[in-house]
């Protein structure tokens, strides 16, 4: 079966609702002089494990369905939703969803565009049900014994482990029809080491649009533990971080946060029409280092930012936001994208059907460079390597932003020395991205761990990049 | 587009009958073999409502619901969670939860909080005032407010919107001992964000007043003025040369300092050691003059509640007396793994207050003479396992007590523990939006990172 089918029998048919209903309730949204309308039906499934004290403590299921609908009147949205799939309960949100409406000409709801099926980016199999409960525990069982072997000092092992599979339909007044099915699985190995008096905690994992196999593939479960306990004891030796401005050397893979907060939140379509980004009104400007290429693309398979079609039924697709440090375009959902007069650009997106879909990132990551990396540490003096990093945040008006490193070392004399205790980096994106001077071959993705807020939304993303330096970037550390 | 709220409360929350799911929950886990269970259910309504550039932006309907079920088979423990309360979908809940306890594995401390420890009174809160909000009056009254932004000064240049929103919720909580508490709450807000403008770029802020009654919010002319002000204090900011220098965390922001503070004493942290504050009870943490305490019976309190997240009834407490650590935050599970006294804190602290002192803010820019006044901080970078504080910051430099200009782009680090220590004064600003509620705090000295 392909999506669209699976949607319709799991979304459609327990509640009767014929696509004859829905043509009605879109009509009857448009009837009230409303530029356009979708109805976003969902069903997530989704589970979590946690292992802790060397026992898997709890075991979590839930499930969630409704249906949102939209009202675009101009620049207007009318909102509204249903945790019940039902025709009464639809009817409702629709009446809630239009009285946005105040002008505006009657429209007809066009006519289905049923042919385009999209060739999904990652399987329809239901991660929960693709492995039974109880192996699902021994696996959690395996790797925190595992953990513990890795190192003595090791006294403390949280393994989580999680699965979602959720099911959408998309059917909208522009002639869209489209489902995908998503599925997402995402392990997690905390530890806390411990050496005489002194603590330290530290966490790898991964996941991605796939199934738990994923996480026996390859060892990587064991990757991710055998990650965190060499985290956390180089974190027990780690020495105060500098403050100040200085040279900044970053890592290949999950340090593309810098780039999601720099440059990409600034690049989303929504800001740009309203003009509130430091980015706005920029384009065909040089805002970044000849040397950076930066692109957002929803297309790679099983990964964790990526979408066959988007929340909104457009196919992602690879977008270049900056290209040798030139901006070329911004990120766009089908409102902004229409006001701005432009195409989507596949990047609408929404944490669920009780939520208003906005312009967000995918895999967001900068191309690689000329550099070998041990080039790129040789040719430092004197700064920082930020190899791993918590989270980051950005004020996209004035371009502040910022990402707290969490493994850090110095480096002296173009030599990696010390570890350093983790410190919070800020810069403005427009003027970091300028001052990138070198940047590596060795493009990473990260692991699959990225979650991106925006307006009290939370959606899984990916980023990525290869090594870079910074010249003069501001640390956060303690030592002057 | 006169219409009020198509889905009001009466008509949504039907109280019998979400107590009864509640009970009816429990009964099915009990019936399937579950030797303790618990439920909780929430259920709300709201209408958010945002004018940008005066005209609407977006008019949102919110109606949620769900319901969780946690059982016990012995010491295991499972779980699940739906938003569908239909009879069918709450027996599937059920089942769910209960194959995950049959797979998981026993955990001695695991269960519900005793029985003794059970609230035994709803005593009345006042945490319900709904808004008898028309969407039309609701548009005006963010319409008058992004208006008094804009029109505040010609620097105010463009405009994120102001918002209205109204929410009204329904809380039940059931355990298997008998306990069935519930209570409605209500939640108005007024928020406004404007853009403004000079040669050397652009500045956002925002102002927003938050109130249980609609008649307690603010003024939509003075909160409007007051974002454009907040923003255009903020242009042509700069940076500051690295140095040590006394701070001033604003009351908006000083909250973060103590809810900090709760999260390193509270259980969890506690028995897996990821504290910095370890074994702390009884140890001098804060100068002699800071007292913490909660009071969780506060008329109309953001945290008010007669019960927590176990059941267990909650009482006046103090955390902190005199800068000593005088009590951890435990719940049921979380004092059983620690050998120690349940303080029904399931679910954190129920309204917390920290003693003031005698200076407003001017009184406190002045005792710290020069130094940095914060007004905004970014970033996540607090390691609460070793104390390491390290985060982006905004705000202005101070000098002989006043302020001299903005700055941003800085950083400031150091480590809580000598933040807490060398607390030099908490003003009387206190900040009432939260449910930690405190003044400006006054710190001796932190680590700024700048040019």
């Amino acid at each position: 079966m392909n999506a669209i089918d699976l949607a319709r029998a799991q979304l459609l048919a327990p509640s009767g609702l014929s696509e004859i209903d829905l043509e009605r309730v879109l009509g009857q949204l448009l009837g009230h002089r409303i530029d356009s309308g979708d109805l976003y039906f969902q069903s997530v499934r989704q589970e979590s494990f946690m292992l802790e004290d060397g026992i898997v403590k709890e075991g979590n299921f839930s499930l969630d369905h409704g249906v949102g609908v939209r009202a675009i009147s101009g620049e207007k949205t009318g909102f509204a939703y249903s945790d019940d799939i039902i025709l009464p309960a639809l009817i409702q949100a629709v009446d809630a969803a239009k009285c946005i409406a105040e002008t505006g000409k009657t429209q007809a709801v066009r006519a289905w565009d049923r042919k385009r099926l999209i060739t999904p980016l990652y399987t329809c199999k239901s991660p929960l049900e693709g492995l039974a409960t109880a192996d699902k525990i021994t696996l959690l069982r395996e790797i925190d014994s595992y953990t513990r072997k890795c190192d003595p000092r090791i006294t403390q092992v949280v393994v989580s482990l999680s699965g979602v599979f959720e099911t959408i339909l998309i059917v909208g007044s522009d002639g869209t029809f489209q489902a995908d099915v998503r599925p997402l699985v995402r392990l997690n190995v905390t530890v806390i080491a411990q050496s005489q008096e002194r603590r330290e905690t530290a966490s790898s994992g991964g996941g991605g649009r796939t199934t738990y196999d994923y996480f026996t593939e390859n060892d990587r479960a064991f990757g991710y533990a055998r990650d965190a306990v060499r985290q956390a004891l180089i974190n027990l030796d780690a020495i105060e971080a500098p403050a100040g401005a200085m040279t900044v050397v970053l890592g290949p893979g999950w340090p593309g946060v810098l780039l999601h907060e720099a440059v990409g939140h600034g690049l989303e379509g929504d800001f740009n029409r309203k003009g509130s980004s430091t980015f706005s009104g920029r384009i065909g400007e040089r805002v970044a280092s000849p040397l950076c290429t930066i692109v957002d693309d929803g297309t790679i398979p099983e990964r964790r930012g990526s979408l066959t079609v988007d929340d909104e039924g457009t196919p992602t697709q690879r977008t270049i936001l900056i290209e040798n440090g030139i901006l070329k375009g911004y990120l766009q959902d089908k409102l902004n994208a229409k006001l701005m007069g432009v195409a989507s650009t596949g990047n609408g997106r929404r944490q669920s059907y009780s939520h208003i879909p906005m312009p967000r990132m995918t895999n967001t990551f900068m191309l690689p460079g000329p550099h070998l990396p041990e080039e790129i540490i040789a040719s430092v003096e004197k700064g920082i390597y930020a190899v791993n990093f918590g989270g980051g945040s950005v004020d996209i008006t004035s371009g502040k932003f910022v990402f707290s490193a969490n493994e850090a070392y110095l480096i002296e004399n173009g030599k990696i020395t010390r570890p350093v205790k983790g410190a919070t980096l800020i810069g403005n994106g427009p003027d970091v991205m300028q001052k990138i001077v070198m940047v590596g071959n060795d493009l990473a993705l990260d692991e699959g761990i990225g979650v991106c807020g925006k307006e009290g939304q939370s959606i899984p993303v990916g980023v990525g990049q290869p090594t870079l330096r910074i010249d003069d970037l501001t640390v956060g550390g303690t030592k002057n | 587009m006169s219409r009020a709220l198509p889905v009001q409360l009466p008509e949504l929350v039907d109280e019998h009958r979400y107590q009864q799911t509640v009970t009816k929950m429990l009964a099915i886990a009990k019936e399937l073999g579950a030797t303790q269970a618990e439920v909780g259910l929430q259920s709300s309504v709201g209408l958010n409502v945002s004018v940008r550039k005066a005209d609407v932006e977006t008019l949102e309907f919110n109606r949620d619901k769900a319901i969780g079920i946690t059982v016990y088979c012995g010491q295991s423990k499972g779980s699940s969670s739906t938003t569908d309360i239909s009879d069918d979908s709450i027996r599937s809940a059920v089942e769910a939860a209960i194959n995950l306890a049959k797979l998981t594995e026993a955990d001695p401390f695991a269960g519900l909080a005793e029985s003794k420890d059970l609230a035994t009174e709803l005593i009345p809160l006042d945490l319900y005032h709904p808004w008898d909000l028309a969407v039309e009056d609701a548009i005006e009254l963010a319409k008058q407010c992004e208006k008094a932004a804009l029109s505040f000064d010609r620097k105010i240049v463009n405009s994120e919107g102001a918002t209205v929103s109204t929410a009204q919720a329904y809380h039940v909580y059931g355990n298997s001992h008998g306990f069935l508490g519930f209570y409605p709450t209500s939640r108005h807000s007024l928020s406004c964000s404007v853009i403004a403008q000079d040669q050397n770029g652009m500045e956002r802020d925002y102002q927003y007043t938050l109130s249980r009654k609609a008649e307690e919010l603010e003024d939509a002319t003075k909160i409007g003025q007051e974002s454009a002000k907040r923003s255009l204090d903020r242009l042509s900011a700069k940076k500051l040369p690295t140095q040590r220098l006394p701070v001033i965390f604003d009351a908006t922001i000083a909250s973060g300092i103590l809810s900090t503070f709760i999260n390193a004493i509270s259980g969890g942290r506690l028995f897996r050691k990821t504290t910095f504050l370890l074994d702390s009870l009884g140890e001098q943490i804060f100068p002699s003059f800071v007292n913490l305490y909660e009071r969780p019976h506060l008329l109309s309190g953001w945290g008010s509640t007669a019960f927590d997240g176990d059941g267990v009834k909650t009482t006046d407490k103090d955390f902190v007396k005199n800068g000593v650590v005088n009590s951890y935050i435990l719940s049921a599970y979380t004092a059983r793994k620690l050998g120690m006294q349940n303080t029904g804190n399931a679910g954190g602290v129920h309204n917390l207050f920290i003693d003031t002192g005698k200076d407003d803010l001017k009184g406190l820019l002045r005792k710290m003479d020069r130094g940095l006044y914060i007004t905004e901080l970014m970033g996540q970078g607090i390691n609460l396992v070793t104390g390491d504080y390290s985060r982006g910051a905004a705000g202005f430099y101070i000098e002989n007590g006043e302020i001299q200009y903005p700055v941003h782009e800085v950083t400031i680090a150091n480590n809580l523990r000598n933040m807490f220590k060398n607390i030099v004064a908490v003003g009387n600003d206190v900040d009432r939006r939260s449910s930690i509620q405190t003044g400006s705090i006054l710190i001796e000295e932190m680590m700024l990172a700048g040019s």
